[in-house]
């Protein structure tokens, strides 16, 4: 039986008196999507980043495939953020460079990890571009060119590139429309299956958990109110706050 | 004299100055900060370069200034009125004759030695300042290696240009370790920064760091395996002293297209020409070289 | 292979006073390798309600569902994800996809989680498209665009398409003309052939008399006409 990748336990973080998030613990196992859900202000955004190393939590520990994620020098933890963990952000201006072109955006984590050949690494952006359904022609062309669904795609492409083990996504699909959002889920979840990735994904959208994620935890107040089979949770909710949450959602 | 310590810096700051000098040469490559002072002259006119010569001189010294490899330009000029001035210390347009040349945009073609020091002005310090502007994060990148952002910069080069087209101010890294700017010297220079006997300083007087190479330090132009570096000069021979492996100057010498190539340092090509070297246009401008 | 022992339910309205409604009692049946079993009662009984804890996707109270060795109350999601990738197939009512995907990739999907490179899951998949008359040219297209027996026989190809060991079955021939009703009713009686255990409900009378060997009445299971 293979270990959980992502191990957590006792998270906390403070923000003076008031509470980020407290008493997180949960196991995240190798290729398993997990969502977190609740309303603005719930803390998942503060637990995210808590666990992408963003943030130091004021207690609790997180392992990351046996290693102690807080106890590691930050040279460690930076390294692995480039190479195993992936980090897609809601707004894909933060998490691309504007400055340079779609190429270059992909290729940066090769660089940094390494590659010297000018031609291979081309080679990889096309692909990954490709992948994103972004068509070659654009691999010169800036980001801020680009459509918003578009620079979430390419966002995507240069965190997957280098083949990492455990995304973490902030509201992924948030600002998009309709119709970019059904493509984009359409795109994560068969990257997901394919590379055998591990995510965390944090969204206040129930329609994106019950497409993508295996399992969820509902959070208020910093705190993890249930937490479960994602259509179990979504259609047989135990806790008041989850069924007010799934009662709110309008139906189409 | 009277009215200037010695090379216009008091002793504190010299001294201050000379720590920071000692740091970076400790460590190479490595960007020092220092409290920069107010000079009387304007930020990019040298005032970095020209606060580590003035931490650097002695009576003793002999100083060469130059400012695009040329003795008699304004820039060039000024700051060694400037030391005559304040030190009042020997100055020469010789490179062998130097103990102390202070540069703006190029190395001497003549080579340097070990009793040499080399002063090069620096506007921006930071190699990493085109893609990353918080300096918080370009130190903390520093710190832990983090270089991948220097070859997204020559990777857009290559495909904008179809090749490396950074032509000066073209990154190096240094034994191994830190990447550094080297000023905006020609890419053609880049190959004298390595292993060179004398001692490199470098002064950012607005940004407030110094950095420098010792002595026969290993110094490495970034590349690709498939796009090597490549020290590039004008395809031409000077038309002065006819030298065909200096760096040139491209000259417009009329409105109809006319044009000559002559060498960047100014003190190179005379010795040449004293010497009995003539290259294509040699007998026409004699006299404007002279 | 689907053991189900003095199973219990109830759900709790928070937000309506706390007011707490027995669902299910006592709930107990047992279907074996080979065997069709279909569950009877009236609308409202608790059909679907005792499918959907047998899938997992509703919580059970108290007692015990097993499927194929693997207990299901209690069990780690993560148990109960496997179990539905490798050994529970379902078929549903109602098709719930992604926009934009095409029909082929629908089928396919339970092939590619376990692993199938994607040729040969697309091979099986047009195959089962084929066996239920879905016109070649709808493949390639999303089926939220179908019509409703469209839809209900890509479900249906999508439940079959790995041979499943354990089946769950809501309404399979609803809104099927004769002809494909046969075929569903054929995929079902192989599956028996083959040795899958299925549980269905079906309102299609001569469709349940065909293809179950024992019923089921949930009525029995209801807590309100039990007591």
């Amino acid at each position: 039986m293979s270990a959980p990748i992502l191990s957590v336990r006792g998270l906390e973080r403070r923000y003076g008196a008031r509470i980020g998030c407290t008493g997180v613990g949960f196991d995240l196992w190798p290729g398993e999507v997990l969502g977190m859900v609740g309303e603005s202000g719930s803390g998942k955004s503060t637990l995210l980043s808590c666990l992408a190393g963003h943030q130091r939590p004021d207690a609790g520990s997180v392992t990351y495939d046996g290693r102690d994620v807080l106890a590691m020098p930050e040279t460690e933890r930076r390294r692995l953020a480039r190479t195993e963990w992936a980090y897609v952000h809601q707004h894909a201006r933060e998490g691309l460079r504007m400055g340079v072109s779609a190429g270059a955006n992909v290729g940066e984590r090769l660089m940094a990890t390494g590659a010297r050949h000018y031609g291979r690494i081309r080679a990889q952006a096309i692909d990954w571009l490709d992948r994103v359904e972004i068509d070659e022609t654009r691999i010169d062309d800036r980001p801020t060119a680009f459509s918003g669904g578009m620079q979430q795609r390419l966002q995507i492409a240069r965190n997957l590139v280098t083949g990492p083990r455990l995304v973490f996504m902030d509201e992924p699909t948030g600002g998009l429309d309709v119709s970019v959002q059904a493509r984009l889920l359409d795109l994560l979840r068969g990257l997901v299956r394919d590379m055998g990735l591990s995510v965390i994904i944090v969204t206040h959208d129930l329609a994106v958990v019950r497409l993508l994620a295996d399992r969820l935890m509902v959070m208020k107040s910093g705190r993890v109110v249930e937490q479960g089979l994602t259509d179990q949770v979504l259609d047989d909710p135990q806790d008041a706050y989850t069924q007010l949450l799934v009662s709110s959602v309008l139906q189409v | 004299m009277s009215d200037y310590n010695f090379a216009y810096l008091d002793e504190q700051t010299k001294r201050m100055i000379r720590r920071a000098i000692l740091k970076a040469l400790a460590i190479p490559g490595y960007q020092v900060p220092f409290a920069s002072r107010e000079m009387p002259m304007p930020y990019g006119w040298g005032t970095g370069g020209v606060q580590l010569t003035a931490a650097c001189l002695t009576p003793e010294d002999r100083l060469k200034v130059i400012d695009q490899g040329a003795d008699d330009t304004t820039n060039a000029v000024s700051i060694r009125k400037f030391f005559q001035r304040t030190a009042g210390v020997a100055v020469t347009e010789a490179t062998r004759e130097a103990t102390l040349i202070q540069t703006r945009h190029r190395i001497p073609e003549t080579p340097l030695t070990e009793d040499q020091v080399l002063v090069y002005q620096v506007p921006i310090p930071e190699p990493l300042r085109f893609l990353e502007p918080r300096e918080t994060e370009t130190r903390k990148m520093h710190e832990l290696e983090e270089y991948g952002l220097m070859h997204v910069k020559l990777y857009e080069d290559i495909a904008r240009h179809g090749q490396i087209a950074t032509s000066y101010a073209y990154p190096v890294k240094v034994e191994g370790r830190y990447v550094m700017d080297p000023s905006p010297i020609p890419k053609f220079d880049n190959p004298k920064l390595s292993g060179c006997p004398a001692i490199q300083l470098f002064g950012a007087g607005r940004e407030q760091r110094i950095y420098a190479l010792p002595p026969h330090t290993q110094v490495v132009s970034l590349d690709f395996d498939d796009h090597p570096f490549v020290a590039s000069k004008p395809d031409h021979d000077c038309d002065l002293c006819g030298a065909s492996d200096s760096y040139l100057d491209e000259v417009i010498t009329d409105d109809r297209g006319g044009r000559m190539f002559v060498c960047s340092d100014t003190d190179f090509c005379m010795g040449r020409v004293r010497a009995g070297h003539a290259g294509r246009l040699a007998g026409q401008s004699k006299g404007a070289a002279a | 292979m689907i053991s189900v022992e003095n199973l219990s339910k109830s759900f709790t309205l928070h937000n309506q006073g706390g007011t707490v409604i027995p669902v299910m009692a006592g709930a107990s049946l047992h279907v074996g390798p080979g065997e069709c079993v279909g569950l009877v009662g009236q609308s409202g009984a608790g059909k679907s309600t005792l499918m959907r804890m047998i899938q997992g996707n509703y919580l059970a109270g108290a007692g015990s569902i097993r499927i194929a060795g693997t207990e299901l109350v209690g069990a780690e999601p993560r148990a109960i994800t496997r179990l539905r990738r490798e050994t529970l197939g379902h078929v549903s009512q109602f098709l719930r996809v992604l926009p934009r995907v095409p029909a082929v990739d629908v089928v396919a999907e339970p092939l590619r989680a376990l692993g199938s490179p994607e040729a040969e899951a697309r091979a099986r998949a047009e195959c089962m498209l084929w066996r239920l008359n879905i016109p070649r040219g709808l493949w390639s297209l999303s089926p939220t665009t179908f019509s409703g027996g469209e839809q209900q026989r890509v479900n249906i190809a999508r439940g079959f398409v790995h041979p499943f060991p354990c089946l769950l079955l809501d309404e399979p021939t609803a809104s099927l003309d004769a002809q494909n009703r046969e075929v569903v009713l054929t995929l079902i009686e192989e599956a028996k052939a083959r040795g899958a255990a299925i549980l269905g409900i079906f309102h299609d009378a001569p469709a349940r008399d065909r293809v179950c060997d024992r019923l089921v009445d949930v009525t029995a299971f209801t807590p309100g006409r039990a007591a």
